[in-house]
């Protein structure tokens, strides 16, 4: 847990670094149909040299629509998929080419997820205080009143340990996913979707568990969301992907106040807001393109109503502009 | 026709609906009254388990048995609705009502090209032959803004992207030009440009052909947008019912007023979400009285006791002893 090495890590406040992160599935016809029908192999590049740090006890938020490759992230980042080429540093540790299985092993129970569905997230047949208890129980050690310290902090009580999932409603059941993943003590949550199943004044209260819990514990938050009213609320740090590609990060204010990447300020001005009775928006253009076939260039460039000639040939790098950092060669 | 102009095009009166089950006679939806005129949007919000859905599917008549409606009365152009026959009723839906579902995949025959699906419902309601039915087949998907018509109107549903299927859907829905459309969470499964999209095309086709609209949803972003009327459902008993800006930024009952502060765009730079307590009552067991009063913070010993009236408030109607302050 504490095997910090400063040399290793760029910036000595990141938790997490990650650096030109790409991730491609391979979604080809099957090989008969290859070699009868002539069918080519096709590849889909979920994440596209994405990089960025997450600092120390900090909220950095990825939002962006379906397919922009924001949960496949969220998985490498713990380890559930392997990055096709990139690296995903963690406290120092690089844990795509670290081959000291004892540093990964220590580094990735410091890292926990929470998932988007509650109901799914959770074995049917095991009571709450099982599930709670199986991390921290798997690595051997002492569980004594885990379950029930844990309950309590997240809000339920502790005489819940020996009940189903079944007996508890969506906002409870994501609680007990939040103690389950608390419970190894971890120093990173990637959190996907953490409240997109549930009810706007269930989802207040989660969110101000999970505010509560990353004060009381120095926790830092990945926190993955395709909605920008919860990001605006919650996040430091936000990253806006498109198509697999990071097209804008910069501190929350920043990004809601002055949104540099047309998209971004696409995404923003078509969001619903609440005093905006009668608003006429301009329907943004076009839909999010085939992920199979990317655009050449900015992969924006189609919907873009400011594209230039450049923008269809050449894909924009990330630049840093004043607090912000770009990637698109008209923004300011 | 004008007569009916001027009353409402949807006028439901204490509409109650009930599921009889082994734990005793559920009502997901009781004693409910709204109306909604020509060219009009009403917005209709709660969380989930409030019996949104449930008001929009006894309108069109689609309640699943054993539900059923047990009381009150749905009217549609002042014609009674709720007590035809079947067969009656068929023609009245798909007709008069257009019905827009959340998951447009599953509001779609997978089996069938859109166009079939459109003409069948056009040949179905309207006295036009198959050509004809055709014709207005494309126009219809032309209308909802999907390229190129006449060539994709041989195309499966599972050839469009969500967004272009919504809208294939809201075609559906609108060919045999109904007077009312019901719009279950038509935006939820999309993402937010293309949310925007479908939602400047029912704003448009409010607007020019003058259709009414019931928007069922749980977002209040989208209500604040589209709608010019609101009602807020709690455990199937409206909360609050008024014009849109009125129950959104002054909104009376606490329900409201607790789901607005809690919404993430109402916290501007609070570091914590104002939060109601608890959660939504099970069905099977609805506390007695105001059903919103284990979680109310102004509740009393009249709210545990009586179920709360539906008064005049704010513009609108709130069901709250309390609503105009401290008086009873």
């Amino acid at each position: 847990m504490t095997a910090q090495s400063p040399k290793q890590a760029k910036s000595k406040n990141a938790l997490v670094s990650v650096k030109h992160l790409t991730r491609d599935f391979d979604v080809s016809p099957p090989w008969l149909n290859r070699v009868l029908e002539g069918k080519k192999k096709a590849i889909l590049q979920a994440v596209s040299d994405v990089s960025f740090e997450v600092a120390k006890n900090s909220v950095y938020a990825l939002v962006g629509e379906s397919g922009s490759g924001k949960s496949t992230i969220g998985k490498i980042v713990v380890g559930l998929l392997r990055p096709t080429s990139g690296t995903v540093e963690v406290g120092g540790v690089d844990l795509t080419h670290e081959t000291d299985k004892t540093r990964i092993e220590e580094t990735r129970v410091g890292i926990q997820m929470i998932f988007q569905d509650p109901y799914a997230s959770l074995n049917p047949r095991w009571k709450v205080k099982d599930i709670i208890e199986e991390p921290v129980a798997a690595r051997g050690r002492d569980v004594t009143g885990l379950a029930e310290k844990l309950l309590e902090q997240v809000g339920l009580s502790a005489a819940d340990i020996s009940k189903f999932p079944h007996e508890f409603s969506g906002g409870q059941r994501q609680r007990i996913c939040i103690a389950r993943a608390l419970a190894a003590e971890p120093k990173l949550i990637v959190c996907d979707e953490p409240t997109s199943a549930l009810d706007v004044s269930v989802q207040a209260q989660v969110l101000n568990l999970m505010s509560d819990l990353r004060e009381e514990f120095g926790l830092t938050y990945l926190f993955i969301s395709h909605d920008l009213t919860i990001v605006q609320h919650m996040a430091d740090t936000i990253g806006v992907l498109y198509l697999g590609r990071l097209i804008e990060e910069a501190p929350r204010n920043e990004l809601f106040d002055n949104p540099r990447h047309p998209y971004t300020q696409m995404l923003l001005e078509a969001a619903p807001k609440l005093d905006g009775f009668g608003r006429e928006v301009e329907p943004p253009k076009g839909e999010i393109p085939d992920p199979i076939n990317p655009p050449s260039g900015c992969a924006y460039h189609p919907r873009c109503p400011i594209a230039v000639e450049r923008c269809k040939n050449e894909r924009p790098e990330m630049k840093q502009r004043d607090k912000a950092r770009v990637a698109c060669f008209l923004a300011k | 026709m004008a007569k009916t102009v001027k009353k409402p095009v949807l006028s439901v009166k204490n509409l109650s609906v009930e599921i009889p089950t082994r734990q005793g006679i559920l009502t997901p939806v009781d004693q409910l009254s709204f109306d909604i005129e020509q060219g009009k949007i009403l917005g209709v919000v709660g969380e989930s388990g409030a019996g949104k859905s449930m008001t929009g599917n006894a309108v069109i008549g689609l309640l699943d048995p054993p539900a059923h409606i047990s009381g009150g009365e749905i009217r549609l152009k002042g014609k009674r609705i709720d007590n035809l026959e079947r067969e009656a009723l068929r023609k009245v839906r798909g007709k008069e009502i257009g019905m827009v579902f959340q998951d447009p995949l599953t509001s779609l025959n997978p089996l069938l090209p859109i166009g079939e699906q459109l003409t069948e419902t056009i040949l179905e309601h309207l006295p036009v032959n198959k050509n004809e039915a055709q014709e207005r087949a494309i126009a219809a998907l032309e209308e909802v803004g999907i390229p190129a018509a006449a060539q994709r109107i041989n195309s499966y549903p599972h050839e469009f992207s969500g967004g272009m299927r919504q809208r294939v859907v809201i075609a559906l829905a609108l060919c045999a030009e109904p007077s009312l459309v019901i719009a279950d969470e038509p935006t939820t499964a999309l993402d937010v440009s293309v949310q925007a999209q479908i939602i400047a095309l029912l704003k448009r086709l409010c607007r020019e052909r003058g259709t009414a609209i019931m928007l069922i949803t749980h977002d209040m972003g989208v209500i604040a947008e589209t709608a010019d009327e609101v009602a807020v459902m709690y455990a199937g008993r409206l909360a609050e019912l008024g014009p849109v800006r009125n129950v959104l930024t002054s909104p009376t009952h606490p329900y409201t007023q607790g789901l607005m502060a809690s919404t993430p765009l109402a916290a501007k730079g609070k570091k914590r979400l104002s939060q109601i307590p608890g959660a939504m009552p099970r069905l099977t067991d609805l506390p007695f009285g105001c059903a919103f009063h284990p979680r109310c913070p102004i509740a009393k010993d009249k709210c545990r006791s009586d179920p709360a009236p539906t008064i005049e408030a704010g513009g609108g109607k709130a069901a709250c002893w309390y609503v105009n302050g401290e008086k009873s």
